[in-house]
């Protein structure tokens, strides 16, 4: 892997790693890559650790084993952040929504890396500037009575989430991680996030997509990852694979019940 | 100062926007109250005296309350401040009364209260105990270690009248206007710029509006209420010395007083009980909302213990007044009746 060129040089790699909370083994001997410019999909079970997962490679919790690389460089933990991770270009849309609703949306935007002056009062006028600006290109809200100073929690879901992505856009990442960014949207909403999606790529960036909707997966993923009970039990094209297969494949996985990992001896 | 003032209608968007202004419908309910007393009490309420003596009195309780704003923009309490107000008194009362110091008396006041702010986040950050419960046992934990450590005793620092210190922050400007005024306001335009313009207020806001967003996007919550209670405490401080300095005097159960008046203009000036939004002009109203009250009610012939009553009613309404305007549906009563009102 050392000698490759920077170009098809993976954006992150995980080698064997694992995550217990105190008994809980929420990961276990994970190795995976994420190359540039490729959607992946991210499939398990609720409580399988996709979360776990990505929570780890964005620097917002520490592997209990295992090592992670950022573009062939080694993570180190006690000095992994959110911060650092966006300094190497990885942006994350969580789960549980990484917005603060009460907030308007020119906070939103820059929230944990506003524009301040040397003694860190943030530059208002500028971020509402760009942030208009980010709504008007990157997301293409045209929705009547929104501005930047409206708060979050005004908007629809879908447009949360086309906040949460356009926000990941706009700060020039090279991975943005979405954690089930279309659950609880209605199914008009759900393909305005698709399409952000299907930006990502056509920007020229990668993107990890999470989500329990197989057919969302399959229609808009390059690579298919899924994940048991805290396992790696797949990782292959999501070409090689038809719609039908993989629905039979995660039955069967639902279905063949206990390998014994989820309790540390 | 605008705080999210949005111009999103046009039609009565004058008005629309007024109201989104930081504090305009408090401003407003304050001007009122004025109008009303100078009806009910005008022998007190048409003389300019009273103002004065408003400006002399409300601006240590108002100095302790934009602390408690911050704090509770992030969805805490801090209900430790008496003891901290008499903490602050009694270090600068002896300092004084024994080396006749003044700056480093006030320094060394100003020190204790903030190093309390310090030991109260620390409780409350790594013991994990939510702040009302642990500022509350801070409150008797300070306020009995005050007492301990004074013997109980109560100063006359009558000397200090006449310092540079006592006409620097508590004269009378042109021999009428209280100097703490121009002190509180200054300390509360800094506070409003903290909030709305500062990192660290940005800060506070997301951590009071979802603890786990604010995390996920990097914010040091630990570290930012570390400060926060810091500052409530130092703020604390600031209220306490003045307090001495305009009476001249320390007794223990001097800060006590405050405990109502300031929470309650905390959250009467329109700042969120649930976290995530601060009005720090409303607040600044609110104070003197409260001790207009007192004074009004007082004025108007109304006996003394009633005024309780009444702020401690001004008090349900309001915040939850402000809690239908924030989302009704987070009033019970609310949405009771709407339920069962019958949808035309
Ligand atoms: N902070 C935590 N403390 C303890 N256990 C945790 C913690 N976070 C996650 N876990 C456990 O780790 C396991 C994996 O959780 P994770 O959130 O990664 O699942 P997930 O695949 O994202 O599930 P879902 O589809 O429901 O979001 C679960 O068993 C969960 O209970
Ligand atoms: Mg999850």
């Amino acid at each position: 892997m050392a000698d490759q060129s920077t170009a098809d040089q993976p954006i992150v790699s995980l080698n064997n790693v694992g995550k217990a909370y105190g008994p809980v083994v929420s990961l276990q001997d994970v190795s995976l890559e994420i190359g540039s410019n490729e959607i992946v999909g991210l499939i398990g079970d609720n409580g399988a650790g996709k979360s776990t997962l990505i929570k780890i490679m964005t620097g917002v919790e520490t592997p209990t084993t295992g090592e992670v690389f950022i573009r062939g460089e080694r993570v180190d933990f006690s000095n992994y952040s959110v911060q650092r991770a966006h300094e190497l270009r990885i942006e994350t849309v969580y789960q549980t929504s990484s917005l603060g609703t009460k907030q308007p949306l020119w906070r939103n935007f820059f929230v944990g890396r506003p524009l301040t002056n040397a003694f860190g009062f943030i530059k208002v006028r500028e971020q509402k500037r760009i942030s208009e600006q980010i709504m008007r290109e990157t997301i293409g809200f045209r929705s009547a009575g929104i501005d930047v100073n409206t708060p979050v929690g005004r908007l629809s879901g879908g447009e949360r989430q086309g906040v949460a992505i356009g926000r990941a856009m706009h700060f020039d990442s090279d991975l943005i991680v979405l954690d089930e960014p279309t659950v609880a949207l209605a199914l008009s909403e759900v393909e305005k996030v698709l399409n952000f999606i299907r930006s990502i790529k056509e920007n020229g960036r990668s993107c990890i997509y999470i989500e329990h909707n197989i057919h969302h997966v399959h229609a808009v993923c390059d690579r298919l990852i899924v994940l048991d009970r805290g396992q790696l039990v797949l990782d292959c094209e999501a070409k090689s694979m038809t719609y039908t297969e993989l629905t039979e494949f995660l039955r069967d996985l639902h279905f063949r019940g206990d390998h014994d990992t989820k309790v540390a001896s | 100062m605008q705080g999210k003032a949005s111009p999103t209608n046009s039609g009565p968007g004058l008005i629309r926007r007024f109201f989104q202004l930081d504090g305009a419908s408090i401003a407003l309910v304050f001007v009122l109250l004025i109008l009303i007393f100078m009806i009910t009490a005008p022998k007190a309420f048409l003389g300019y005296r009273v103002y004065m003596s408003f400006m002399a009195t409300v601006p240590p309780p108002l100095i302790i309350a934009l602390g408690v704003t911050l704090v509770a923009v992030a969805g805490e309490m801090d209900l430790s401040f008496p003891s901290v107000v008499a903490a602050a008194s009694f270090v600068f009362g002896i300092m004084f009364k024994q080396w006749d110091v003044t700056w480093i008396a006030f320094l060394c006041a100003i020190a204790v209260g903030a190093g309390m702010g310090l030991v109260n986040g620390l409780v409350v950050t790594l013991l994990g105990i939510p702040s009302l419960i642990a500022t509350l046992a801070m409150l008797f934990l300070w306020g009995g270690l005050v007492t301990v450590l004074s013997g109980g005793i109560q100063l006359a620092i009558p000397d200090i009248y006449g310092t540079a210190m006592h006409s620097i922050f508590v004269g009378r400007i042109g021999g009428v206007f209280p100097a703490q005024m121009i002190w509180a306001l200054l300390i509360s335009a800094f506070i409003w710029m903290l909030l709305n313009r500062h990192r660290f207020g940005e800060s506070l806001l997301f951590i009071g509006d979802n603890l786990e967003v604010a995390r996920v996007v990097g914010i040091n919550a630990t570290r930012e209420k570390i400060k926060l209670f810091t500052l409530s405490g130092t703020l604390a401080a600031m209220g306490g010395v003045l307090l001495t300095l305009e009476t001249t005097a320390y007794f223990s159960s001097q800060g006590m007083g405050y405990l109502l008046t300031v929470i309650a203009a905390v959250f009467i000036g329109g700042t969120s009980i649930f976290g995530g939004s601060g009005k720090v002009v409303g607040t600044v109203f609110a104070a003197f909302i409260v001790t207009v009250i007192e004074a009004g009610l007082v004025a108007s012939g109304i006996q003394g213990f009633w005024t309780r009553f009444f702020i401690g009613f001004v008090f349900i309404l309001s915040v939850t007044a402000n809690a239908i305007i924030e989302d009704p549906d987070k009033v019970p009563l609310v949405r009771m009746l709407r339920t069962k009102m019958p949808s035309r």
